[in-house]
């Protein structure tokens, strides 16, 4: 008996903390609302300067597909990120801060084009903010 | 004048500067220009070091900051230049206006207390914004070097010394996930409301531990709204001295222009009870 409310308690806590977490996904409007961020990102990020150079020559079908998934993973949406580590997928670049911030600048951009939520997008910039050690590298 | 001085540096920056690489940093992560003229909130000051400069870059800013209170009226402008995210070198001056007050004291009506603060900090550790994995804060060191122009007035009113230097400690935290920026800054000072009305007193004449902290909210990438106290020394028998607090609001529609307004709640001011009043603050820089 004991047993059973405990574990009733622990499942329901488990999944007042998934609905808590998917809100954010659900605010950016699932997968179809994450494809137009990094849509919009993808142009932001070719119409600066500082990123440009990063993001010219790559395919970019392919990498905005990875960068749905991971955003996606990220807002602890129904997906695994199949790519590259960052460390792996930045190596070699010679990335510094102002870049990396400026990314950071395009992403923002194309959130507020959107109309993500500011908490939302807040959610999704705390994430990507834990990677800069593994990012900038200059 | 000062102000229209600002504006016109702040049309003349963007274009000038452009050629270096310069505003790396994001959106208000260099925070504002706090009264004494460093990096910071409105009243105190933060471990984020001021400007736009990243790691690579220099930052700088120039500020004016009008404080009209219900007896009183403090002007403070100044600049600072940001180091590498590394230090911060600032320089403020003040203007307090006793208004009626001055005449009470037997100084005059109108009389201006006039003071400089050269400021230094160095930030030790952590990145308030980008480190959002650890709890770590960004942690900074620094000084204010205090120098009031009114010596002998000073020590009339129960002051020992004319100038003296503030060191203290910053700790400073984003926490993105909520929206919140927190600091908490602990200062050794023995300034008489900032060191306007002199340094060390008759009640008290020693250095102090005083605690600063601010607490803000981010609503969007260029606004924040936010509360601040500051606990301060009452060294003088004559003229209490009681913590401060305000409410402010921060907006910075880009990264050259920044504007402050708050309402301070600064308690007793030389004989004055209860003053309170509006706080506006520009900022230019890159």
């Amino acid at each position: 008996m004991f047993r059973t409310i405990l574990l009733t308690i622990a499942l329901s806590l488990s999944m007042n903390a998934n609905s808590a977490d998917l809100a954010a996904f659900q605010d950016f409007g699932e997968t179809p609302g994450l494809v137009k961020v990094v849509d919009d990102l993808m142009v932001n990020l070719l119409a600066n300067e500082k990123t440009r150079p990063f993001f010219e020559k790559v395919d970019h079908t392919a990498v905005k597909q990875k960068l749905v998934e991971q955003f996606c993973a990220q807002l602890e949406g129904p997906c695994i990120y199949t790519g590259q580590t960052m460390k792996r997928a930045h190596k070699g670049h010679e990335i510094d801060a102002a870049q990396f911030n400026a990314l950071v600048e395009a992403l923002q951009d194309s959130m507020n084009k959107n109309k993500i939520p500011q908490r939302a997008q807040n959610k999704l910039l705390a994430k990507l903010a834990s990677m800069h050690k593994d990012i900038i590298n200059k | 004048m000062k102000i229209i001085a600002l504006m016109a540096l702040s049309i003349i920056l963007p274009t000038s500067v452009n050629a270096l690489e310069t505003s790396g940093k994001l959106l208000l992560t260099g925070g504002v220009t706090q009264i004494e003229g460093s990096g910071g909130g409105g009243l105190t000051p933060w471990a984020l070091i001021g400007g736009y400069g990243t790691k690579d870059e220099i930052g700088a800013n120039a500020f004016y900051t009008n404080v009209t209170t219900t007896d009183f009226r403090l002007e403070s402008f100044g600049a600072l230049v940001g180091l590498f995210d590394r230090a911060e070198i600032s320089l403020a001056k003040q203007t307090f206006d006793t208004r009626d007050v001055g005449a009470i004291l037997g100084l005059r009506y109108g009389f201006r207390f006039r003071q400089d603060i050269f400021g230094l900090k160095i930030k030790v550790i952590g990145d308030a914004v980008l480190d959002q994995d650890s709890w770590l804060p960004q942690i900074a060191i620094g000084a204010q070097y205090k120098k009031n122009h009114n010596g002998n007035i000073v020590r009339l009113l129960g002051a020992t010394d004319e100038k003296g230097l503030d060191l203290y400690l910053s700790a400073t935290k984003v926490f993105l996930n909520q929206s919140i920026l927190a600091n908490v800054t602990v200062r050794r000072t023995r300034a008489n409301q900032l060191g306007i009305l002199g340094f060390g007193g008759d009640k008290n004449n020693g250095y102090k531990l005083q605690v600063e902290s601010s607490l803000a909210y981010l609503l969007l990438r260029n606004l924040a709204v936010g509360l601040e106290f500051r606990t301060k020394p009452d060294n003088l028998s004559t003229l209490n001295e009681e913590n401060w607090s305000d409410i402010f609001v921060a907006w910075a529609p880009t990264k050259n222009v920044s504007i402050t307004a708050a309402y301070t709640l600064l308690g007793n001011i030389a004989i004055r009870d209860n003053q309170e009043g509006l706080y506006t603050s520009l900022q230019v820089g890159f």
